[in-house]
């Protein structure tokens, strides 16, 4: 039980699939401009890594290993289209503001690289708790990026004025980098550095590093 | 020597296992402004000059000083003239000491400069004290020295940002400068962005209602106008000139941001940068040639719809940012390209852009920010490709 304890909390923190192995960064610099969308999205990224890991480590005996890759794509779309079609039916609003990056789930990193790397090798359960266990990780990401970016972009939280903005009287003046794309990478790196500051042991090695100066008596 | 005897009989508690030696930056900061450092080099030396890092980096400052004093006294003469012709007056703690020790005669030097100190100092102590504090910070977390360097990005960022900017605003800019523009690559020497202008970039996308150069720049509440170059863009060269002459504009009576008004200040102090070799000449010539070469191509080309494209390069040369970047802001000698080829690519391609975002970007009025730093990502190629170049220049001679 507790190796399924440390499948599911491992990504989150300790081997976060965007903070160490820089996955999925697409959708984290696209979506993250107000929590709400970004809610939505972390919610549809985790049934679709946790189903799809699910159902690729049920057929995973059965797959030929020339073609998996297509088969998991299968199985990704179809999931991607029933979440897609889910959340045109009951929240439309949402949907239309995340507009493409529903159907380019299908594409995210994320939930290939789980099901190439995890479900082919492991049981059903272990698969479904290492997708939840990812999208959690991604939605930890996701969700610390989002909350600065409207806070700071907009002066909101989930669509509620929390800091009074200036062209409305109050004393906020927001920042418009926040809302630019660009914004979410800055948040991102900081939040590695945040992350590999409490976990040193993430830290890469450097490629290279500065030769000593070679003393007068070496080098004669 | 009595100061030196005061900062030697303290250094023991700085150096290693002293009761602060955690603060040994903070202290050898202290001494090196004083003194030059007591450390030599000790291994093999391949060139030996008078000037070091220290020197380079205070001579920059220095040139800075004829563009800052000028930016001074022009931001308080276009504010004056401003109230002169529309009335109003300075509140709070500027309007007292301006009651105090000065007036609002445009036609006075005093009262001009005066007025521009009370605008430029507290930008540029808000700048030194807010990014000192970082480099700081920096240095004692890393081990490593404050550096020199931080003279030459706090003035160049003072002298960049508009007169009425929120203080506020200059700590946030100068902050994003030095962490994220210099201090997370590893410090001085190690940044491959200018940090002043990184600093300036993510002001610029942040706040675009008071940075983008749109409205003018005047430190008068409720005054706005059109800066030269928004002028341009929208009304064409007649319209410029009628507002201003080039000899205007060549001599800074212009409003703009601090340091860039007067180009004939600038040609000053960035002459002595040219004449210590401070500043690459060619990257100056690059830059100049580039801009030379690709407005001339907008002048004959022609344009019906954009009366921007009919802006001679002497006319680019003088209004917003072009001049202070090209001798200060180009010529950083980090984040400029290292090779003698490389410095040419790199100066003609921010001469370029800076022209192609002033006259086909309709958003951006001013366009030399964005190319500097555009050249600043392209340095390491450019040079990767010269010294490829060479090498089998080189190889074919052994062959």
């Amino acid at each position: 039980m507790s190796e399924m304890k440390e499948t599911l909390t491992q990504p989150i923190l300790r081997n976060n699939p965007i903070a160490l192995q820089i996955l999925g960064i697409c959708s984290a610099l696209a979506v993250t401009t107000s929590l709400q969308v970004t809610v939505v999205m972390c919610i549809a990224l985790t049934s679709v890594t946790a189903f799809s890991n699910l159902f690729v480590s049920c057929i995973r005996k059965h797959i030929p290993g020339s073609i998996r890759i297509i088969v998991q794509m299968i199985i990704i779309a179809s999931l991607v289209i029933v979440v897609d079609q889910v959340l045109k039916a009951y929240a439309f609003e949402i949907s239309k503001q995340l507009s493409v990056f529903v159907g380019l789930i299908i594409t995210n990193c994320i939930v290939m690289g789980r099901a190439e790397a995890f479900a082919m090798k492991n049981p059903p359960l272990p698969s479904f708790v290492d997708g939840i266990g990812n999208g959690l990780g991604y939605s930890v990401v996701l969700l610390v990026v989002a909350f600065f970016r409207e806070l700071f972009g907009a002066g909101k939280l989930f669509g509620y004025q929390v800091l009074p903005v200036v062209t409305e009287g109050g004393w906020y003046n927001p920042n418009g980098l926040m809302l630019l794309a660009p914004s979410a990478f800055f948040l991102i790196g900081l939040f590695i550095w945040a992350l590999r500051s409490w976990d040193k042991s993430q830290v890469e090695a450097p490629d290279y590093k500065m030769a000593k100066h070679t003393a007068v008596e070496e080098a004669a | 020597m009595g100061l030196r005897k005061i900062l030697d009989n303290m250094e023991h508690h700085f150096q290693d296992g002293g009761r602060y030696q955690n603060w040994y930056a903070l202290y050898e900061a202290v001494d090196t402004i004083f003194y030059s450092p007591g450390s030599v080099t000790k291994s093999n030396a391949h060139v030996r000059d008078g000037v070091d890092l220290k020197r380079i980096m205070i001579t920059v400052w220095f040139c800075a000083f004829p563009a800052m004093f000028y930016g001074m006294y022009n931001l308080g003469f276009q504010a004056n003239d401003v109230i002169a012709a529309h009335g109003g007056a300075v509140d709070g703690w500027r309007g007292a000491l301006i009651g105090l020790f000065g007036g609002y005669d445009a036609g006075s030097l005093w009262d001009c400069f005066f007025f521009g100190a009370l605008y430029f100092l507290p930008i540029y102590l808000v700048t030194f004290a807010v990014g000192g504090f970082w480099e700081v910070l920096f240095a004692m977390k890393r081990g490593h020295e404050v550096n020199e360097g931080f003279f030459v990005t706090s003035i160049l960022f003072a002298l960049t940002c508009p007169p009425d900017i929120p203080l506020w605003q200059v700590a946030l800019g100068i902050s994003f400068g030095v962490v994220i523009g210099k201090e997370v690559f590893g410090g001085t020497g190690k940044n491959f962005l200018n940090p002043a202008l990184t600093g300036r970039a993510f002001l610029y996308f942040a706040y675009p209602a008071s940075m983008s150069g749109d409205a003018v720049w005047t430190a008068v509440d409720g005054y706005t106008g059109a800066t030269p170059l928004s002028v341009v863009a929208s009304g064409g060269m007649p319209a410029l000139q009628e507002q201003w002459t080039w000899m205007d504009a060549f001599l800074g009576n212009l409003p703009g941001s601090i340091g860039e008004t007067s180009t004939l200040a600038i040609l000053i102090g960035g002459a002595v940068l040219l004449m210590m070799r401070i500043a690459a000449w060619r990257i100056v010539a690059g830059v100049f040639l580039g801009m030379v070469a690709l407005s001339t191509l907008f002048n004959l080309v022609g344009s019906d719809t954009n009366p921007a494209f009919a802006m001679p390069w002497y006319w680019h040369l003088v209004t917003g940012g072009f001049a202070f970047g090209m001798m200060f802001m180009a010529t950083d000698p980090v984040s400029a390209a290292m090779t003698n080829g490389g410095k040419w690519a790199y100066g003609i391609l921010i001469g370029l852009m800076a022209v192609l975002i002033r006259v086909m970007n309709p958003a951006f009025p001013e366009g030399i920010m964005l190319a500097i730093l555009f050249g600043n990502i392209f340095a390491p190629l450019t040079d990767h490709f010269v010294i490829q170049a060479n090498i089998k220049r080189r190889l074919a001679r052994v062959q």
